[in-house]
């Protein structure tokens, strides 16, 4: 049975591969790198399915595997993979949206010379964020999450040839970095507080219960628990990955990058890193000091989540209570009762809420406004990813965690879908020059209506709905304040709002309008003007390779919600490790939640759709109505808020003043002490030379040059001939007779 | 009876033709000949100064002489064995083209 969680680690080690083949194939090879990247995601996928099977058949187990990585002396590093719930749903949900991304990017980029450079990119960041999911250590999550971060860097920058490509990979780079640095801080003080990094260690590992209550136990500045503080410093990193408010910017310049890997970095997988990290690390957010520690976060931690060696009669005698008021409620009896308000509202979790609402509704604020389709969408994926952040801060990891993997798949359509748009029109990205798609695109629009109405959460049958609708839910029951839940309702209103727009601008906008005045007055209406993207032809609809994922994505938008109504919350059980169970009856508070986010999500579409079929702008230059209406705040909406500015003008100011003085410093100062030193080692290193060659030496290579001349001299006698010889005998005998004779006289 | 320098004036021209041909020539042959040639000249003062020596019974110079021409019927021997080893590693007998134990 442990087939699978042996060998785990295969799932990354496949794409990883993958991605090192292509790296090391001689010459541009197209179809070996598309095949290899998408043959290891597929592989990749029925590998985790495997994984998923095994925890089908018990959730509430916990599988890990730990190895040592080095030892230090007395010290042992151990890294691991765990298998549980959480892991097998993003496993499946990464690979399986990673593939259909794949395949859809041999349709987006055929006409790239860079093709096989941006597969086996692509390969390598699926691989660090498969590892990042498997992972069983923090410290092995943090490298996978910086190599995701690097491998979202270079492919933003892909087309690193244009400017802002080159900027906004940066950008993304040292803002996400902003946040891991606390992340970094949160990981050396869990290691040095309990000595360990590993999740589950049968008991010994960070988020398991002698741990957590030694991180509870004690307190450090304005009397936070070192848990809070910890959980604090790594929603930070959280904060960066998830472009959560104050860390928002990159997000949206990240679309500079081709459009499938916005589908699955920005929007589908990586974003949603950040949702995962708090979603693991979630016994260290809502443990609470030990004082009034009657379990409830035992609850989760160690019962939920069961490690097969969890002291059974601890989970027992102490959840009766809890488990008997949960059955309880669900039979209805406790009926004015509130839901027993999660005792883990604690301050961590408190943070993770607030920045999430305020994310929510700001970046569904600044979509309303936009104007790029990839913007429109990246801001619309800020605003989810609030919503999740809220999830998990006022519902618990299943909440948060069932929205990620839905908005994962209705993203990445969207994303696909605004790809599709693209290609069609020629790389065409202006809402207000597209228009009247729908005829020439139908299986885009189809899908992407799917998916517009799967984020606006049109109700009953779009997976959308269930998720933010149980988020709301939460929201609404949580004890602590209820403005996240009213400013999540808003923020629901305006997803549908924008939506809404956008379709309109993308597929309805009548289309002889678009595009430059010169040619709008055309009147001939059959034949199709060119203006705007159609300049060279009419749009297209794109081959099969890149319809395909986005009819299987948008059937999945809808199936998925089948596991997440409250009728029969499987997915809620599945996480949270017990059977599944239908319920026999709805509380009231979630019917009358659910109907409020239904008249919302309707009321936000039909007022869009009224707004702008009767005042839509007629041609790409005439205003938005809204800005007809509200100039002054519909300029600060399109200028998002002017948070970049704000930037630009302290941080970014102050940052490279520091870097001009360090600039200067460098090569005014450090610079000339560094010559100075050289040209006195210059200046030694002559005067040792003459001393060598002239004093030391001069003698012996003298003596050499007269040796080597006289041996040249008798070489010549030497050359071999026979006669040579003889001669030089005979002149020998002729000058001694000669000697001889003269002797005589 | 023919006095002594008439010999001496042969064997001297026999010398030097011999040493002229072991110069100047450059067949290998024509080189072992001239050896030869010179070797005979000294054979010739051997005989010669033996004929007028005041004690020609004792056979000496003969004596030499026969060893000499011994020896160098061996050493040509030798000599023309070495020729035929060389023409056939080098395919001439010219000795200026077998070279190769130039220092």
């Amino acid at each position: 049975m442990n087939w699978i969680v042996q060998n785990l680690w295969l799932v990354p080690a496949l794409p990883l591969l993958a991605a090192g083949l292509t790296a090391l194939a001689k010459q541009p090879a197209r179809r070996l790198a598309a095949s290899l990247a998408i043959g290891s995601m597929v592989l990749a996928f029925f590998l985790s399915c495997a994984a998923f099977a095994l925890t089908l058949r018990d959730p509430s187990a916990r599988f890990t595997h730990n190895f040592d990585w080095f030892v230090l002396g007395e010290t042992v590093l151990k890294l691991g993979w765990v298998l549980d719930p959480l892991t097998a749903a993003m496993l499946v949900m990464i690979t399986f949206v990673g593939a259909l991304i794949f395949i859809f990017s041999i349709g987006y980029m055929a006409h790239d010379g860079n093709f096989t450079r941006f597969f086996c990119f692509l390969s390598l960041f699926a691989a660090a964020m498969l590892g990042l999911v498997i992972a069983n250590s923090l410290l092995l999550l943090f490298m996978c999450w910086e190599v995701v971060g690097f491998a979202s860097y270079i492919l933003i920058g892909f087309w690193f040839h244009k400017p802002s490509a080159a900027a906004a990979a940066k950008k993304a780079f040292i803002t996400t970095r902003i946040g891991d640095v606390f992340f970094f801080l949160g990981i050396l003080w869990l290691y040095a507080e309990t000595g360990t990094l590993l999740f589950y260690d049968g008991g010994n590992g960070c988020l398991e219960q002698s741990a957590l209550a030694k991180l509870v136990g004690q307190s450090t500045v304005i009397g936070m628990a070192v848990s809070t503080a910890i959980a604090l410093l790594i929603f930070c990193g959280a904060i960066g990955k998830s472009g959560q408010v104050p860390l928002h910017v990159w997000l949206p310049d990240a679309m500079e990058g081709p459009t499938p890997v916005s589908a699955l970095i920005h929007a589908a997988t990586m974003v949603a890193a950040g949702v995962f990290l708090v979603a693991r690390v979630y016994p260290l957010m809502e443990a609470v000091p030990a004082s009034n520690m009657v379990f409830p976060a035992f609850n989760t931690v160690a019962a939920a989540m069961g490690h097969p060696n969890a002291p059974k009669e601890l989970m027992n005698d102490t959840n009766v209570t809890a488990l008997g008021k949960e059955l309880g409620f669900r039979d209805g009896q406790g009926k004015t009762k509130p839901r027993p308000v999660k005792q883990g509202v604690t301050t961590a979790l408190q943070a993770v809420t607030w920045i999430g609402a305020i994310t929510a509704l700001f970046a569904a604020l600044v979509a309303v406004a936009q104007t790029d389709v990839k913007r429109i969408l990246a801001y619309s994926t800020v605003s989810q990813l609030g919503f999740m952040f809220m999830g998990l801060g006022v519902g618990g990891v299943a909440v948060g965690m069932f929205h990620l993997l839905t908005h994962a798949f209705f993203k990445a359509l969207l994303f696909l879908g605004a790809g599709s748009v693209i290609h069609g029109c020629h790389e065409e990205q202006d809402i207000r020059r597209m228009g009247g798609l729908r005829k020439f695109m139908p299986v885009t629009f189809a899908t992407y209506a799917v998916g517009m109405m799967a984020l606006s959460g049109v109700p009953l049958f779009f997976s959308g709905f269930w998720s933010k609708d149980e988020i709301l839910h939460a929201a609404a029951l949580w004890s602590p304040s209820k403005w996240p839940f009213l400013l999540g309702l808003c923020a629901a209103f305006l997803t549908a709002c924008y939506m809404t727009r956008q379709m309109w601008f993308v597929f309805f906008a009548p289309r002889s309008s678009r595009g430059d005045e010169t040619h709008s007055e055309t009147p001939d209406e059959s034949e199709p003007p060119h203006v705007g993207c159609y300049e060279n032809n009419v749009p297209h609809e794109n081959p099969p390779v890149m319809t395909l994922p986005l009819g299987i994505l948008a059937a999945c938008a809808v199936l998925l919600s089948v596991f997440g109504t409250p009728v029969w919350p499987w997915f809620h059980d599945y996480l949270s490790g017990h059977a599944a169970h239908p319920k026999a009856s709805i509380e009231v508070s979630t019917l009358l939640v659910m109907m409020l986010s239904a008249v919302i999500a309707l009321g936000g579409i039909a007022l869009g759709w009224r707004f702008y079929s009767r005042r839509g702008p007629k041609t790409a230059e005439d205003p938005d109505p809204l800005e007809q209406k509200f100039p002054n705040a519909f300029a600060t909406l399109r200028g998002k808020f002017f948070i970049d500015e704000l930037y630009e003008m302290s941080v970014i100011r102050w940052n490279a003043a520091c870097a001009r003085a360090c600039r200067w410093l460098d090569e005014a100062v450090w610079d000339n002490v560094v010559r100075a030193v050289s040209l006195l080692a210059l200046g030694f290193s002559w005067v040792n030379k003459l001393l060598d060659d002239f004093v030391v030496n001069f003698g012996f290579d003298q003596g050499c040059r007269g040796l080597r001349l006289g041996a040249w001299l008798l070489s010549l006698w030497q050359n071999g001939q026979a006669q040579r010889y003889l001669r030089v005998i005979g002149l020998a005998l002729t000058i001694g007779a000669l000697f001889f004779i003269w002797g005589c006289k | 009876m023919t006095p002594l320098h008439y010999y001496l004036l042969l064997s001297a021209l026999l010398f030097s033709i011999g040493l002229a041909g072991a110069l100047a020539r450059r067949n290998a042959i024509m080189v072992l000949i001239g050896v030869e040639l010179m070797l005979n000249a000294a054979n010739l003062n051997f005989i010669a100064f033996w004929r007028f020596s005041p004690n020609a019974e004792a056979l000496q110079g003969v004596m030499f002489v026969l060893f000499s021409i011994a020896i160098a019927a061996a050493e040509a021997a030798v000599g023309l064995a070495l020729i035929i080893a060389i023409y056939r590693h080098y395919k001439t007998a010219n000795l200026d083209e077998a070279d190769s134990m130039k220092g």
